[in-house]
C-alpha cells in the first residue's frame, strides 16, 4: 500500500505565510492595471443611471472613491452614440445626482422622459452629477468624462461649491490625490498640490491588504447591480424626511469671509470651460425663504450678502469670457424644495427641466 | 458570532490543546465555556439581562445535572469542586463589575452585588429544591424541568410571548414599556442548550445515560465552540472525547486549521456576500421580474447553507483544537436527489434529534392504532416532526407553513418512491444519470422555494414572492 506523504505544520505555515506577502506585495506591481474598469454593469446589469452613492444597505447602494469604478457601473460607460444622439452630460452636486428622486424624476431622467431635439439630433441626457458640492470635484469628473463625446455638457453650480477653502475637503477630491494633482498642473489651478487635505497613498495602501477596503467596495459594487437590476432602487425614499429650513440665524456669515473677491475658484471654472468648450453653465435654482431672518440669509447656506454678490460675479465673468450661461437661482418656487435649499421636489425638477429643453433647443440657433 | 469571538475562541482551543492534559483539560474547557456563555450573550434592551439569562443557563445546567446523576454523585469531591469553580467564575464575572475599568466579560456592566445575591440565592434554592423533590421515588421532576424548559423555549420562540415577556420585565423594572420588542429576549444558544438538556433529561428517564462527571456534563452543554450554531452533540460521545488522552500535534491542526478555513471562507466571504442580494421583506416587494426573483431567491438558499454550514466548520474546526471532534452538521444536502436524503445531510444533528426524542416515539405511539392506515401514519409522522423541526426555528405562521411545505413533501416523495419503484425499472446508466441529475434539480428547487416560507415574516409576502416567480402577479 502506497504511503501517504506526511504533511509538516510548521511547512504549510511558513508556504502559507510566504504565499501571503508575495500576493499581498504583488498588488503593487499590478497597481497599474486598470481592474477597476472591469464592471458587470452594462453587460450583466443595466448601467446605473447615476453615480454610485450611498451610506446604508437599504438603498443597494454605496459611496466609493473609484472614480473608473463609478464611471464603469454608470450607464454612459455602455452606451453606443447614436448618429441621432445629442448626448448632453450634466454635472453638479446632490440637486442633479437627485436626493430623494428616483432616477425618473432627476432632471436628466425629466429631459430623457420628453425627448427633445437639439441641432437636428435628438437629446439623451446623462446624469453626471455627485452628492458633494465642489468645483474641483466636478471638474475631476469632467475630465474623466471627456472622453464620452458629449455635444454638450451641462454644469449646475451653486455659490457652495466656489470658496477655495472647500475645494479640496470633499472626500472623493481628497481621495483622489493623484487625479487632482494632475488637474493642477494641466490647467494651473490654484489650489496647493501639497495640500495635506489630499490622503497621500503610500506603498502599503497599495498592497493587498492596503487595499482592502476598496476591493471590498468594489465587490459590492458588483453585487449590488443585482439589486439594482432587479428593484431599480439606488436610494432609500423615506415618506417622511425634515424638510429645509425656512427660519434661519441671524447670522451674515460666509465661511468666514467678509468678501468674495478672490476666494472664490474661478480658475476651476475656467479649466471647466477648457475641458469642454460646448458648455452650458447654470447657476442652480435654490430655496429664497421668507421666514424669521430672511432679510438677512437667503436660506440656510446663504446670507444675501455673498449671493448677490456672487450671482454679480458669475455673470460679469460669463459675459467677458463669452460663456453660454443661465442664472436660474429664482426658478423655482418655495414649496418645490424638498430636504434642503437645493434639493428640488418632481415638480421642482419638471420646471427645471422645461427651462433647460428650452436652452438646448437653441443651442444651434 | 464575529471574527473577534472567532479568533479569540480559536486561541482559546488552541491553548487548551496544546497545554493541558487530562482533567485540566476539561477544567479549562468548562471555565473557558462559562465565561464564553457570558461574553457571547449580546446586549439585551433589558438592564442586566445579558448577566441573569446566561446565569440561567448555567443554573440549568447544574439543575438538569443534579437530577440526572446518580444519588450520590454530587457529594464526590471532584464534583463539588466543580460546582465551587462555575460559581467561582460566575462571581469573578459579577465582581468584574468592580474590579475592571469596563464591562470585559458582558456585553454591558454586571449588576449591583446585592440583587446578584439576592437572585443567586433564589436560583440556589429553587434548584435545591427540585433537586430534593427528584430524589423521591417516582418523583416528576424531570418531565417537569423538561416542560419548563420547553415553555422557555416556546416563549422565547414565539414573538407575541416574548413581546409580552420583555413588557412584563420591563413593568417589573419600573421602566417605560413603549419599546418592548419580541426581539428583546434574545437568549444566545438556548435553543441549542434546551435540546442538549432535553436530550439528557430523556434519557435519563428511559436508563440510557451513562454517568457524567458535572465538568464533562457542563461542558457538554455549553461548549463554547459549537454554544452559538451548534451542533447538537450526544453527551456520551462528547464525554469520551474529554476522558481521552488528548495531545494537539500536527495532524489536528492542521485538519482544524482547513476546516477553519473553509468554514470563514464559506460564512465571510460567500454567504456574507450574497446576503447583500438574498430574498428578504422587503425584496420581496421591490423585485420587479421573474427571473430576478429566482435571483434572490436562489441566492437566499446557497446564502443560508453557506452562513450554517460555515459556522458548523468553523466550530468544528475550533473544537478539533481542544481535542473534540464534533459531529457532522451538513453532507453537501443540495446535491441529494430526493427530500429524504435532503433532511439526512442537512443540519443532520438536529434531525437525529427530532428522530430520536419525537418522530421515532410518536411513530411507535401511533402503531398502536392498529386501525390506521400505514399511509395516514405516515403522513402524520412526516407533518408534526417537520411541524416541529419549523416551530424550533420560531413561532409564526410562516414557520409553520415551512414545516408542513417539507412534511408533505417528505410524504408524497415517499409515496411516488413506492409508486416509481414497482412500476419503473431505469437500467441504462445514461438514462439513471439523466435521471439522479433530474432529482437533484428538483429537489433543490423544492427546498429553494420552501425557503420562501422561511426567509419572510408574513404569508402575504410569500404569496407575493410566488406569484412573482411565477409570473402570474
Amino acid at each position: 500500500m502506497e504511503n501517504k506523504p506526511r504533511i509538516r505544520l510548521f511547512g504549510v505555515l511558513l508556504k502559507a505565510a510566504l504565499l501571503l506577502v508575495l500576493f499581498n506585495f504583488a498588488f503593487l506591481l499590478i497597481k497599474g492595471v486598470p481592474f477597476d474598469r472591469l464592471s458587470f454593469y452594462n453587460s450583466v446589469f443595466p448601467g446605473r443611471e447615476r453615480f454610485p452613492f450611498g451610506e446604508t444597505r437599504e438603498s443597494y447602494n454605496l459611496s466609493l472613491f473609484d472614480l473608473d469604478a463609478m464611471f464603469a457601473s454608470h450607464v454612459l460607460n455602455g452606451a453606443e452614440k447614436a448618429p441621432d444622439e445629442y448626448r448632453v452630460l450634466l454635472i453638479g452636486d446632490s440637486s442633479v445626482w437627485g436626493t430623494l428622486l428616483t432616477p425618473e424624476q432627476t432632471l436628466a431622467g425629466q429631459l430623457n422622459q420628453n425627448p427633445i431635439s437639439a441641432c437636428g439630433k435628438t437629446v439623451r441626457a446623462y446624469n453626471l452629477g455627485y452628492p458633494t458640492i465642489s468645483l474641483t470635484k466636478d471638474l475631476m469628473l469632467l475630465d474623466q468624462a471627456e472622453k464620452y463625446q458629449a455635444d454638450q455638457v451641462i454644469w449646475l453650480t451653486t455659490l457652495e461649491a466656489f470658496p477655495k477653502e472647500k475645494q479640496l475637503s470633499s472626500p472623493i477630491v481628497a481621495n483622489n490625490a493623484k487625479r487632482v494633482r494632475k488637474l493642477i498642473n494641466k490647467y494651473g489651478l490654484l489650489a496647493d498640490p501639497n495640500n495635506p487635505e489630499l490622503v497621500q497613498v503610500a506603498k502599503w495602501d497599495q498592497t493587498f491588504v492596503g487595499r482592502r477596503r476598496a476591493l471590498a467596495d468594489l465587490a459590492r459594487l458588483q453585487l449590488y447591480g443585482a439589486l439594482w437590476a432587479s428593484t431599480g432602487i439606488d436610494q432609500v425614499y423615506p415618506k417622511e424626511y425634515e424638510h429645509a429650513q425656512v427660519d434661519l440665524e441671524a447670522s451674515e456669515d460666509f465661511h468666514g469671509l467678509t468678501s468674495l473677491q478672490d476666494n472664490l475658484a474661478f480658475d476651476v471654472l475656467d479649466a471647466g470651460m477648457a475641458i469642454a468648450p460646448n458648455m452650458l453653465l447654470v447657476n442652480e435654482p435654490m430655496l429664497i425663504s421668507d421666514g424669521a431672518n430672511s432679510n438677512i440669509r437667503y436660506n440656510f447656506f446663504y446670507p444675501r450678502w455673498a449671493y448677490d454678490e456672487y450671482r454679480s460675479m458669475l455673470a460679469k465673468q460669463a459675459q467677458a469670457r463669452n460663456w453660454q450661461y443661465l442664472d436660474l437661482w429664482d426658478l423655482v418656487p418655495a414649496e418645490e424644495f424638498t430636504n434642503s435649499a437645493i434639493h428640488l421636489t418632481p415638480a421642482g425638477e419638471k420646471d427645471l427641466a422645461t427651462r433647460i429643453a428650452a436652452a438646448l433647443q437653441q443651442t444651434c440657433k | 458570532m464575529g471574527l473577534v469571538e472567532i479568533a479569540v475562541s480559536v486561541a482559546a482551543a488552541l491553548l487548551v490543546g496544546a497545554l493541558a492534559r487530562g482533567i485540566w483539560r476539561t477544567t479549562l474547557l468548562l471555565v473557558l465555556s462559562v465565561l464564553a456563555v457570558y461574553w457571547f450573550q449580546p446586549v439585551i434592551p433589558l438592564r442586566s439581562f445579558d448577566f441573569w439569562l446566561p446565569s440561567l443557563t448555567l443554573a440549568f445546567v447544574i439543575l438538569t445535572w443534579l437530577i440526572t446523576s446518580a444519588g450520590d454523585a454530587w457529594q464526590a469531591r471532584q464534583n463539588l469542586s466543580t460546582l465551587l469553580l462555575i460559581l467561582g467564575v460566575v462571581a469573578i464575572v459579577e465582581l468584574s463589575r468592580y474590579l475592571l475599568p469596563d464591562s470585559i466579560l458582558t456585553a454591558t456592566i454586571p449588576p449591583p452585588f446585592l440583587p446578584f445575591l439576592l437572585l443567586s440565592l433564589i436560583l440556589a434554592v429553587a434548584t435545591a429544591l427540585l433537586f430534593q423533590l427528584s430524589r423521591r421515588r417516582q418523583s416528576p421532576t424531570i418531565t417537569f424541568v423538561i416542560v419548563l424548559l420547553l415553555v422557555v423555549l416556546v416563549l422565547l420562540k414565539t414573538p407575541a410571548l416574548s413581546q409580552q415577556a420583555s413588557i412584563f420585565f420591563r413593568t417589573l423594572a419600573n421602566r417605560s414599556v413603549d419599546g418592548a420588542l419580541a426581539t428583546d429576549l434574545r437568549w444566545l444558544g438556548f435553543s441549542y442548550i434546551a435540546f442538549r438538556l432535553v436530550h439528557v433529561l430523556r434519557d435519563r428517564q428511559t436508563g440510557r445515560l451513562p454517568e457524567l462527571s458535572l465538568a464533562e456534563f457542563a461542558t457538554y452543554v455549553v461548549f463554547f465552540p459549537s454554544l452559538v450554531a451548534g451542533p447538537i452533540d450526544r453527551a456520551e460521545r462528547f464525554a469520551q472525547d474529554l476522558r481521552k488522552e488528548f495531545r494537539l500535534g500536527q495532524d489536528d491542526t492542521l485538519s482544524a486549521g482547513q476546516r477553519l478555513m473553509i468554514g470563514l471562507f464559506k460564512k465571510f466571504v460567500i454567504a456574507d456576500a450574497l446576503a447583500l442580494i438574498a430574498l428578504n421583506d422587503a425584496l420581496a416587494i421591490q423585485v420587479r421580474s421573474t427571473f430576478w426573483m429566482w435571483i434572490v431567491t436562489y441566492a437566499y438558499a446557497f446564502q443560508i447553507y453557506f452562513d450554517f454550514s460555515g459556522y458548523t466548520d468553523i466550530a468544528i474546526g475550533t473544537a478539533r483544537l481542544a481535542g473534540v471532534k464534533l459531529p457532522e452538521n451538513f453532507a453537501a444536502p443540495y446535491l441529494k436527489p430526493n427530500l429524504a436524503q435532503f433532511w439526512n445531510s442537512w443540519h443532520i444533528t438536529l434531525t437525529q434529534w427530532i428522530r430520536s426524542y419525537f418522530f421515532n416515539p410518536f411513530n411507535r405511539w401511533l402503531r398502536g392504532y392498529r386501525k390506521v392506515p400505514q399511509w395516514t401514519m405516515m403522513l402524520i409522522g412526516q407533518l408534526s416532526t417537520m411541524l416541529l423541526i419549523g416551530l424550533w426555528h420560531g413561532v409564526t405562521v410562516n414557520f409553520v407553513l415551512w414545516g408542513l411545505w417539507h412534511g408533505f413533501g417528505l410524504f408524497i416523495q415517499n409515496r411516488w418512491s413506492d409508486f416509481a419503484k414497482a412500476r419503473f425499472n431505469v437500467s441504462n446508466p445514461r438514462h439513471q444519470s439523466a435521471l439522479k441529475l433530474g432529482s437533484i434539480f428538483l429537489t433543490f428547487n423544492f427546498v429553494a422555494l420552501g425557503w420562501v416560507f422561511f426567509a419572510l415574516t408574513s404569508p402575504t409576502l410569500s404569496r407575493i414572492v410566488f406569484s412573482k416567480l411565477f409570473g402570474i402577479w
